[in-house]
């Protein structure tokens, strides 16, 4: 673990044990609030959204291994991390997510058949962000870090309208942006927090330490606990063991209701694990070991929280119940990733500008000529 | 700036008039705010900004944190949120640190939500040399936002220009690249306040003539003017166009000059190699091959960092260097 983990003098905020037993720690202390306001439906909730996210992580990434897809970056092993913020964010907060947040997105009410469409090859985003069905998700970034500041330019929008802070959590907004332990060496990532904190914002840092920058470990990006940094930002920050589904709720919770209500920008840092490999074209048995990932299979979010709800009397029928749904959930997306239709041949120069380019034009109707003319010989 | 109060011409610099055309944005439209590095209290190095904190406030005028790309990353979400934000970079050199918000991120984010998101951001870049600055302070970058897809790149000459493309750079709801020729701040010219009489994108003839075309944006339109004056008292005649836009290029008066001239020189401060003039010869030769009488020529910077100060005026095309390559192209 050495090579591997930055150890804090604190340990991290956590509530559930390995073994799925309620035994929240010291820290835990200021959070618990928030988990006594959740009723047996939330926590079913979670259970649900963290076995549908597993799902169909693994059914994407068949699909890549069938062909489907040119590439899938799975979330495997970070649902609770991510089923945790996710169900902590209101309606009205905005979220920024990286490229492997595949459990907020379901949380947040993405099709997730979007995702697959990118990593198809027939889009670049796959859902439309001023649809409100889609839970102000923004479309996934792909350049390391670059939506930090996108987030803090939002928040600092949020900010300028009034639209926080008033005293009502029904309506105050708060900007929630994702990003790994790899993102944290980005320059972009350090300038957002330059920036939050200048002009305070309503937004909280949620940095999934998942260890891993493709093959390269956290102790490669930071040789302190990366939640440290932020207060040199001057941002109030935590770290929580991300595999605990219900400490990452309940932090995610508390750090959103002090962004919303001006207690300016935040920053959460969840301790998880990269189970599978970065995308589908990475081999981790190359730069690390099996010992290692199969100690944090051990603290698996699901199985961690499957334990607790049995614990507590959850009934055998609730739990064949979600996996038969989440079954179907995979079946639905197989069969319309095989009805994907490739995008019309002139979707590239559709909307590079807002309005009229003479180069578009140009270019759109010397393809389409060009394609009738290939087509039947006469352009 | 002198002016009465109803009237409709008014003799200013072209700082003046960017000061102005900043002004009456902010005054058409609430949603219109300024972000950069000392444009507050200072009003900018070049004071384009000067008074507009006082009269608009610390949050329509952002004396923001000292990151290029902080500056243009956070008025991407800005924009997200319905703001028009109008980013100042120092100088040009200093842009590179947000090369990648401005063209991974701004130039492609209508792209990547496929036209569900506007991108109304401007991004001011003082730029171009002649003042006898140090490193960084003299270049001419525009070639790279020029070549990336979903930016526009514009570049005033004239106070007037600048007043209103200003104006229309903010109104447009794709991002703008607006490049400020920052050796004209100075000189005086007309502004006609009562209205634009060119499309943002507008090429323009600016002067007439017969022999041969000449062609620049920004701060060469002057020196060809001042080539042509030349020129004429040898008795050979320019017309003079006016790029204006350097993305898109607006080739229409630019083919029509060199269909009646046949000869067509291009203008550019920046290094010649993969640059605007590079593009604009190439366009010119396949459109109008048959017009040319002979090759189209580029007078450039030199394919070198900028010079020190000291050898700037051999670096930067001056009214001989045009007038050498006019009297080449006459000689085919």
């Amino acid at each position: 673990m050495a090579e591997t983990e930055t150890t804090s003098p604190v340990p991290p905020v956590q509530v559930l044990a390995a073994d799925g037993t309620f035994s929240p720690t010291a820290t835990a202390e200021p959070y618990l609030p928030y988990l006594d306001a959740l009723s047996d439906a939330d926590h079913e909730q979670f259970y649900r959204d963290m076995v549908t996210a597993r799902a169909f992580d693994i059914e994407a990434a068949n699909l890549q291994r069938q062909g489907q897809l040119a590439l899938w970056p799975p979330c495997h092993g970070q649902e609770g991390a991510q089923v945790g913020s996710g169900r902590a964010a209101r309606a009205q907060d905005h979220i920024f997510p990286s490229y492997r947040e595949h459990a907020v997105g379901l949380i947040r009410g993405v099709d997730l058949l979007g995702i697959i469409e990118v990593m198809r090859g027939t889009t670049h985003s796959g859902w439309d962000v001023s649809d409100p069905r889609n839970g102000n998700f923004r479309p996934y970034t792909l350049v390391i870090g670059a939506q930090a500041l996108h987030a803090t330019g939002f928040a600092m929008g949020v900010k300028f309208d009034g639209a926080t802070a008033t005293g009502n959590p029904d309506t105050d907004e708060a900007v929630m942006v994702y990003f790994g332990d790899g993102a944290t060496s980005q320059g972009d990532v350090n300038e957002a927090m330059v920036f939050a904190a200048s002009y305070q914002t309503p937004q909280v840092f949620f940095l999934q330490n998942n260890h891993w920058a493709i093959s390269v470990p956290v102790t490669t990006q930071s040789r302190t606990p990366l939640f440290e940094r932020a207060k040199g930002f001057g941002l109030p920050a935590v770290q929580v063991d991300g595999n605990d589904v219900l400490a990452s709720y309940a932090v995610s919770a508390k750090h959103l209701a002090d962004a919303r209500s001006g207690g300016g920008p935040q920053l959460i840092e969840a301790l998880t694990y990269r189970i599978g490999a970065h995308t589908t074209s990475d081999d981790p048995t190359k730069y690390r070991t099996q010992e290692v990932t199969d100690s944090w299979v051990a603290k698996d979010p699901i199985v961690r929280f499957e334990a607790y709800l049995r614990n507590k009397g959850a009934s055998e029928e609730f739990f064949s119940t979600v996996v038969s749904d989440a079954k179907e959930f995979t079946a639905d997306i197989r069969a319309r990733t095989h009805a994907i239709e490739d995008p019309d041949l002139t979707f590239m120069f559709d909307s590079v500008y807002s309005e009229d380019h003479p180069l578009m034009t140009e270019q759109r109707e010397w393809l389409s000529a060009y394609e009738r003319s290939m087509a039947g010989g006469a352009a | 700036m002198t002016m009465s109060i109803d009237a409709q011409v008014a003799t200013m610099p072209m700082a003046k008039a960017l000061n102005a055309g900043l002004r009456q944005a902010m005054a058409d439209n609430d949603k219109v705010l300024l972000m950069g590095e000392d444009i507050g209290k200072l009003g900018g190095v070049f004071r384009i900004t000067e008074g507009l904190q006082a009269e608009f406030g610390e949050s329509r005028v952002l004396d923001t944190p000292l990151a290029e790309s902080g500056i243009i990353g956070t008025a991407i979400g800005l924009a997200m949120r319905g703001y028009r934000p109008v980013c100042e970079i120092q100088f040009d050199g200093f842009i590179y640190p947000g090369f990648n918000q401005i063209t991974s991120q701004l130039a492609k984010l209508t792209n990547r939500n496929e036209g569900s998101l506007q991108m109304p951001v401007v991004i001011r870049v003082p730029y171009g040399g002649h003042i006898g600055a140090i490193e960084h302070h003299q270049e001419s970058p525009e070639a790279y936002f020029a070549h990336t897809a979903g930016l526009r790149s514009v570049s005033p000459s004239t106070p007037n220009d600048a007043y209103w493309m200003i104006q229309e750079s903010i109104e447009s709801n794709d991002p703008v690249m607006f490049f400020e020729p920052k050796s004209r701040y100075w000189p005086k010219g007309e502004v006609d306040l009562s209205g634009s009489a060119a499309a943002l994108h507008a090429s323009r003839v600016v002067r007439t003539g017969t022999d041969v075309t000449v062609v620049a944006h920004g701060a060469m339109v002057s020196v060809l003017l001042a080539a042509a004056e030349l020129a004429a008292a040898e008795g050979i005649s320019l017309e003079v166009v006016d790029l204006r836009s350097i993305a898109p290029i607006d080739y229409a008066p630019i083919l029509e000059s060199v269909r009646k001239t046949g000869r067509l020189v291009v203008a550019q401060e920046a290094p010649g190699n993969v640059s605007v003039g590079s593009e604009i010869a190439a366009t010119v030769a396949e459109r109008a091959f048959y017009s040319l009488e002979a090759p189209v020529l580029r007078v450039s910077g030199f394919d070198v960092p900028f010079p020190p100060a000291k050898l700037e005026a051999l670096f930067l095309p001056d009214a001989d260097r045009i007038l050498e390559a006019v009297d080449r192209a006459l000689a085919y």
